[in-house]
């Protein structure tokens, strides 16, 4: 089993404004990037159930010309609100990280 | 054919930028220099607050290296988003350096500011006549929360700043401002076409943040046409790529291939890029969907609190081993304590256990909260109508929580390990954003005021 870290270049969070959060992941090159996405694990599904967000609110784009992934997803809590717990959303990507991704 | 010039100081005011990088973007050949100096990413507090982000010293050197190449080309600076949040006191506070940088230099120019800050009267009556819109997501608005918020400011697009511009304005400190129109107005009413301007605006906007490796924060330049424009960093040790230049595209914008902006959607997708060099990079293909309606974002931040916390550590595997459920008595404890001394019923605050190495950094959102490390960073986080209560809530919580029983340790234990003592702080005021609206506008310069000074 390898890991979504070893496909990739980047995989980042940020907030997109204060209520929405946006992860970026871009693969090395084109076989991380075909392996990865047709292994079907990367996907609106699976977000909404990691960040516990509805299906439908789950954006999700394949850019192929960059190699590249983007989801958005509107914050389980507004930046900065009360029981906010990372302002900037720099973290969010964590869980994916080491994201389990079966090879073909 | 007619090229602009854009020069991108750095990617936050704050932030800096190498002064020989920008004297030789100036040299290149210039048209005006922006530069952004807010966002909403550092949170509410400083909408809130009215304090700016800072810091002055920095602040002021950036700018007066702007302000210095700027006059002696005879092109101008533009700022957007003053002060970090954009209302009139972070306005106040960014115009006050460049007087105090005029009055240094003995430099005379003409300076324009425009005022973001939508008075709450005036909000309401817009909101009253139905004028204010909710984006998706967006917190609840309504007569009450517009009145109880603690300020609103309004995002201009390019108009204020072009209104600026052709008033002479060789120094333009703008409120709240929309970080592509900072690069786009000027651009716009020498000509080029919109959908060329605003997308060089998006890339330009981060400063040096599109090149492929950005060792510091650096300067950017872009030159546009009537057909697109090309992006070659000034810093002779960046470059720019198709890819780096195509990805910064995506940075911070939820959709990839639709920048949303007053006046209009950019759409990128069927955008090219192109090497020119191995460091420069031509972009071109966006189209500028106009709107059918003209409107700004309105933001706003509300008080929601005053805040104490304390910091701690818990290093007994007995009771990291059954930290849940340790945490959730010490709260039932504390609760009937508050009550008692304070006469506070649990509602009338807010008590979070903020425990890293379980749940720390993504709360309720963590896929994973178990304890796993042979340690945990606890934060008690009160916040309470006021900071006084807030402060005497703190002690009931840390102390009651330092000698917190658990059934295997007979005897009195003390679990919090603090590093400090006094064990706590005071965090002062805290704020939430209230609104994530927008204003329909009849006249797009309507809500902006703009106060002409020849220094």
């Amino acid at each position: 089993m390898r890991e979504l870290c070893e496909f990739t270049k980047l995989i980042r969070s940020k907030n997109a404004g204060p209520f929405e959060l946006t992860f970026d992941i871009m693969f090395k090159d084109e076989n991380c990037f075909r392996e990865v996405m047709s292994s079907g694990k990367l996907s609106a599904e699976l977000i909404a159930q990691l960040y516990r967000v509805d299906r439908k609110q789950v954006r999700f784009w394949v850019i192929e010309s960059l190699l590249t992934v983007k989801i958005s997803i509107p914050r389980p809590v507004f930046s900065g609100d009360v029981d906010d717990t990372d302002v900037y959303g720099g973290q969010f990507h964590g869980p994916l990280v080491r994201l389990p991704v079966e090879a073909d | 054919m007619k090229k602009i010039r854009a020069i991108a100081a750095t990617g936050n005011l704050s932030t800096g930028f190498r002064e020989e990088t920008l004297v030789r973007a100036v040299q290149q050949g210039a048209h005006f220099i922006g530069c952004d100096a807010g966002t909403t990413d550092s949170g509410p507090y400083y909408l809130g607050s009215g304090n700016p982000r800072g810091p002055r010293e920095g602040t002021k050197r950036n700018l007066r290296l702007m302000i210095r190449e700027a006059l002696n080309a005879g092109i101008p600076v533009i700022i957007g988003s003053a002060g970090h949040a954009g209302g009139t006191p972070h306005l106040n506070w960014t115009l006050e350096i460049v007087r105090e940088l005029a009055r240094e230099n003995a430099w005379h120019f003409t300076l324009a500011a425009i005022d973001s800050e939508v008075p709450k009267e005036h909000l309401l009556k817009a909101f009253l006549a139905g004028r204010i819109a909710p984006l998706c997501p967006a917190p609840e608005l309504h007569e009450t929360s517009i009145r109880q918020a603690e300020r609103f400011v309004a995002m201009m697009g390019i108009e204020p700043i072009q209104s600026a511009l052709n008033a002479g304005a060789q120094v333009v400190v703008a409120g709240r401002c929309s970080d592509v129109a900072i690069y786009a107005a000027l651009p716009v009413l020498e000509g080029i076409p919109k959908h060329v301007a605003f997308h060089a605006g998006k890339i330009l906007e981060c400063g040096s943040a599109a090149v492929a490796q950005r060792f510091y924060s650096d300067c950017m330049a872009a030159e546009l046409d009537q057909d697109g424009f090309t992006v070659e960093p000034p810093n002779p040790t960046f470059r720019c790529t198709p890819q780096s230049v195509a990805a910064h595209t995506l940075y911070e914008n939820a959709d990839p291939y639709h920048l949303i902006e007053s006046g209009g959607v950019v759409d990128t997708t069927a955008a090219k890029y192109e090497a020119t060099s191995d460091r420069a990079v031509r972009v071109s293909g966006a189209r500028f969907i106009p709107s059918e309606k003209y409107t700004v974002k309105i933001e706003g931040a509300a008080l929601a609190g005053y805040r104490s916390i304390v910091v701690a550590g818990i290093r007994d595997p007995l009771v990291l081993r059954q930290l849940e459920p340790f945490l959730s008595s010490l709260r039932t404890v504390v609760e009937r304590k508050i009550e008692d001394n304070l006469k506070l019923s649990r509602d009338a605050y807010t008590l979070q256990f903020r425990v890293y190495g379980s749940n720390g950094s993504l709360g309720q959102a963590e896929p994973c909260p178990q304890v796993e490390g042979h340690e945990v960073g606890l934060i008690i986080d009160v916040v309470a109508p006021s900071q006084s209560l807030a402060a005497d809530i703190l002690p009931i919580v840390w102390h009651t929580g330092l000698h917190h029983p658990i059934p295997e340790q007979q005897g009195l234990i003390s679990n919090l390990a603090f590093p400090f003592s006094p064990p706590g702080a005071d965090m002062g005021p805290v704020y939430r954003f209230c609104a994530n609206h927008v204003w329909q506008l009849d006249d797009p310069c309507k809500p902006f005021r703009m106060a002409i000074e020849h220094l």
